[in-house]
C-alpha cells in the first residue's frame, strides 16, 4: 500500500471520529481563502470611504453594514484575515521552532544547557505575558514585524517548556538507547528518532495556542499599540466599533468580533482533531 | 591462549544517589572482571537489581564506566567516551538485544526503519536496493514475515516484536550480540520458540553471545560457561556442566536448588533468608552475600572475598567454597 494511500485513510479515520474537526476545517478554509483572495473576493475597496452611506446597518447593498466614515464592513473583515491569520501564524511558527529547538536541547543534554535555556525562559514567564508583548511592541515601534516578534517570544516559554519535558522523558527510553546503539549521534537521535514522536503532542499545542496568538496580536491593535488605521484589522475594528456599543450600531464591532472568535474557536477544535490524526498509535 | 573477543577489566559503575545523603552512591556494578573468546556463549545470572542490565550497557559501551576497561580484540574501547564511540567502527561489532522489546521499538519507524537505521549510520549503506535486501534477509534470518515489514510496532505481537530486536542488532553482523533478558517480556510458548532462534542463529552466525537471564535453566540449554552476579559483582564463574554439578558458592547453590525440579517436589529446599544487603555505600570489607548467606561467620563481615580459581575456568568468590 503506497503511503499517500495510507495518509488518505488515517485523515478519514480522524474525521470520521469527530465531525466537529469538519466543522473547523471547513472553517480553516473558508479562512484561508479569505486570506488568500481577500481583496479579490471583497464586494468593495476595504479603504473606500463613502459619506452617502455612514453607518448604514447590514442590507443587501452592504451585507455587514458600512462603519463611521461608510466604508463596508464585510469587505474590511475579509481582506483583514491576510493580515490577522499571517501575524499570528508567522509568530507559532517561530515559536513553535524556536522552542522545539531550544526545549530539545534543554531536555537531551541537561547540565548547563539546560539551566540557561530554563533561566531565559523563566525570565519571560516573571512578567505579565500581554504586557511584556505591550513592552517589545512600545520599544519597538508599530510594525507587523514587531508584532510578530513580541507574540513570538511572550509564547516561547510554552513551547520550550512543552518540548523540554517530552524530550526529557523520552531520553532514557529504551529506543533511545537502541538508536545511539545503531549509530546515532545526539542530533541525529533528536531530529529523527525524539522529535518525530513529540511533535503529534506539539502540533496539538500549537494549534490550541494558535487562538491565543490571534487574540494577542488583535489585542496589541486593540489597544492602539499594533497595526494602525485604516489598515483592515480586526483587532482595530472592534475597537473603532466599541465606542458605538452605547449608540447602538452594534455591526461595527460585532462582525469583526465574530471573526475572531470563529478563528479562535477553528483551531482550538483543530488541535483536537490532529491529535487523532497524528498520533502514531491510531496510525494503520 | 587465545586472544578473547571481549576483555572488561575491573569495570565499576556507580550512580550518586541524591535525598539528603550527599555523596551516597549506588554501586551497580562493582568492580567486575569477564572475559568472552570468539565464538563463544556465555551466560550471566542473577536475581532482579544485582546489576545484570548495567553490566550489559556497560560492556555495550552505551554508558561509560566509573571506572575499569573495556577491550575489544586487543583494543581499549575505553579510551573514548561513549559518546564519541558511537562514531567509532567498533560500534557495529557489539549489539545488543534490549530487555523489553516493546519500548526499544521507536514508535513511530516502521519496521523496515527501525533495522535499516543501523545499517545506514553504521554501515554506510545507502543503495535502496542494498538496503532492502539486507533488512529482508535479516527478517528471514529472524522468521519475520515479509508482510510485517512496513508495520509499526504497535501493530505487532510481543514475539514478533522480539524478533524485530534481534533482526536490528544481527543486521550489522556484530561480533558480540549481548541479549539482556530477550525472553522475560514474552509468554512462555513464545519464550520457547525465541530461544530455539537465538541457538540457531549462533550457529549460523557464530557470533560469541553474552546471554542474561535471571533463569538458571535457560543459560543452560544455550551457554558453555556462566558467570553468576550477586548485588554487583562476580561470585562465581564455571563451565555450565561443572556449575551445576559442582558449584562452590552458596549463592550459586542456592539458585540451583530453587530450580523447580518434579523430581523432587514435596522435599525441603535450601531457601534463602533475610534479605539483601544493600547496594548503596555497602562495605568494602563485608561479603555482599552475607547476611543471607548459610554459612556466613565473622570473617565474611570483615573481609571481602576474592575470586579464587577452583580448576579449569571455575572461579568463586567465597572464604569457605
Ligand atoms: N540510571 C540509573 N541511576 C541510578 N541507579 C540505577 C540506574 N540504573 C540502574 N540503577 C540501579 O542499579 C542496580 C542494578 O540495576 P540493573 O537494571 O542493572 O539490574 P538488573 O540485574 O538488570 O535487574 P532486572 O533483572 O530487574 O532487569 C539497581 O539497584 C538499580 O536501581
Ligand atoms: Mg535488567
Amino acid at each position: 500500500m503506497s503511503r499517500a494511500a495510507t495518509l488518505g485513510r488515517n485523515i478519514g479515520h480522524a474525521f470520521g471520529e469527530n465531525r466537529l474537526t469538519l466543522v473547523a476545517v471547513a472553517i480553516l478554509l473558508v479562512l484561508l481563502v479569505c486570506a488568500a483572495f481577500g481583496t479579490a473576493l471583497a464586494p468593495y475597496d476595504p479603504l473606500m470611504t463613502d459619506s452617502t452611506a455612514k453607518m448604514s446597518p447590514p442590507s443587501g447593498l452592504h451585507l455587514f453594514g458600512t462603519d463611521a466614515l461608510g466604508r463596508d464592513i464585510l469587505s474590511r473583515v475579509v481582506v483583514a484575515a491576510r493580515l490577522d491569520l499571517g501575524m499570528a501564524i508567522s509568530a507559532v511558527v517561530l515559536s513553535f521552532v524556536l522552542g522545539l529547538a531550544l526545549g530539545a536541547v534543554a531536555g537531551y543534554f541537561g547540565g548547563w544547557a539546560d539551566r540557561i535555556i530554563g533561566r531565559l525562559m523563566d525570565t519571560i514567564m516573571a512578567f505579565p505575558l500581554f504586557v511584556l508583548a505591550m513592552g517589545i511592541v512600545a520599544a519597538l515601534g508599530n510594525s507587523v514585524l514587531n508584532i510578530i516578534l513580541a507574540t513570538m517570544i511572550i509564547n516561547l516559554p510554552f513551547y520550550c517548556r512543552f518540548a523540554r519535558g517530552e524530550v526529557n522523558v523520552r531520553r532514557e527510553m529504551g529506543y533511545v538507547e537502541a538508536a545511539r546503539m545503531g549509530g546515532n549521534r545526539a542530533l541525529p537521535v533528536l531530529v529523527n528518532h525524539i522529535i518525530p514522536n513529540i511533535l503529534p503532542a506539539m502540533m496539538v499545542q500549537a494549534s490550541l495556542n494558535m487562538g491565543w496568538a490571534i487574540l494577542n496580536a488583535a489585542g496589541l491593535s486593540f489597544i492602539g499599540l499594533g497595526v494602525r488605521p485604516p489598515t483592515p484589522e480586526w483587532g482595530i475594528m472592534v475597537s473603532e466599533g466599541a465606542s458605538f456599543i452605547i449608540s447602538g450600531e452594534w455591526w461595527t464591532f460585532v462582525f469583526p468580533g465574530a471573526a475572531l472568535v470563529l478563528a479562535v474557536f477553528c483551531f482550538n477544535l483543530l488541535g483536537d482533531g490532529l491529535r487523532d490524526l497524528l498520533d502514531p498509535r491510531r496510525r494503520v | 591462549m587465545t586472544q578473547p573477543l571481549l576483555d572488561a577489566r575491573a569495570l565499576t559503575k556507580r550512580y550518586p544517589v541524591g535525598g539528603g545523603k550527599r555523596g551516597a552512591m549506588l554501586h551497580a556494578v562493582d568492580a567486575v572482571d569477564l572475559t568472552i573468546a570468539p565464538g563463544e556463549c556465555v551466560g550471566l545470572v542473577g536475581e532482579s537489581g544485582c546489576g545484570k542490565s548495567t553490566l550489559v550497557r556497560l560492556l555495550a559501551r552505551l554508558i561509560d564506566p566509573t571506572s575499569g576497561n573495556i577491550f575489544l580484540d586487543g583494543a581499549d574501547t575505553t579510551a573514548v567516551s561513549q559518546a564519541r564511540f558511537v562514531t567509532m567502527p567498533d560500534r557495529a561489532r557489539i549489539q545488543v538485544v534490549f530487555q523489553d522489546p516493546s519500548e526499544s521499538l521507536n514508535p513511530s519507524f516502521r519496521v523496515f526503519d527501525s533495522i535499516a537505521d543501523p545499517l545506514k549510520r553504521l554501515l554506510g549503506v545507502r543503495d535502496r536496493d542494498k538496503l532492502a535486501a539486507q533488512v529482508h534477509r535479516a527478517a528471514e534470518l529472524v522468521g519475520l514475515p515479509r508482510e510485517l515489514i512496513e508495520r509499526y510496532p504497535h501493530q505487532l505481537s510481543g514475539g514478533q516484536r522480539a524478533r524485530v530486536g534481534i533482526a536490528r542488532a544481527i543486521v550489522v553482523e556484530p561480533s558480540l550480540l549481548i541479549l539482556d533478558e530477550p525472553t522475560s517480556a514474552l509468554d512462555v510458548s513464545v519464550q520457547a520458540i525465541i530461544l530455539r532462534l537465538l541457538a540457531d542463529l549462533q550457529a549460523r552466525l557464530g557470533m560469541s553471545y553474552l546471554f542474561v537471564s535471571h533463569d538458571l535453566n535457560v543459560v543452560r540449554l544455550l551457554c558453555s560457561r556462566i558467570v553468576v552476579m550477586y548485588l554487583g559483582r562476580v561470585v562465581e564463574v564455571a563451565p555450565t556442566e561443572e556449575l551445576f554439578t559442582a558449584p562452590r558458592h552458596p549463592y550459586t547453590r542456592a539458585l540451583i536448588a530453587s530450580i523447580p525440579d518434579p523430581a523432587r517436589r514435596g522435599e525441603a529446599r535450601p531457601r534463602l533468608d533475610g534479605s539483601p544487603r544493600s547496594p548503596i555505600d555497602p562495605d568494602p570489607n563485608t561479603c555482599r552475600f552475607y547476611g543471607r548467606c548459610p554459612t556466613g561467620t565473622d570473617r565474611c563481615a570483615t573481609a571481602m572475598p576474592e575470586l579464587l580459581r577452583f580448576g579449569e575456568g571455575h572461579f568463586a568468590a567465597c572464604h569457605f567454597a
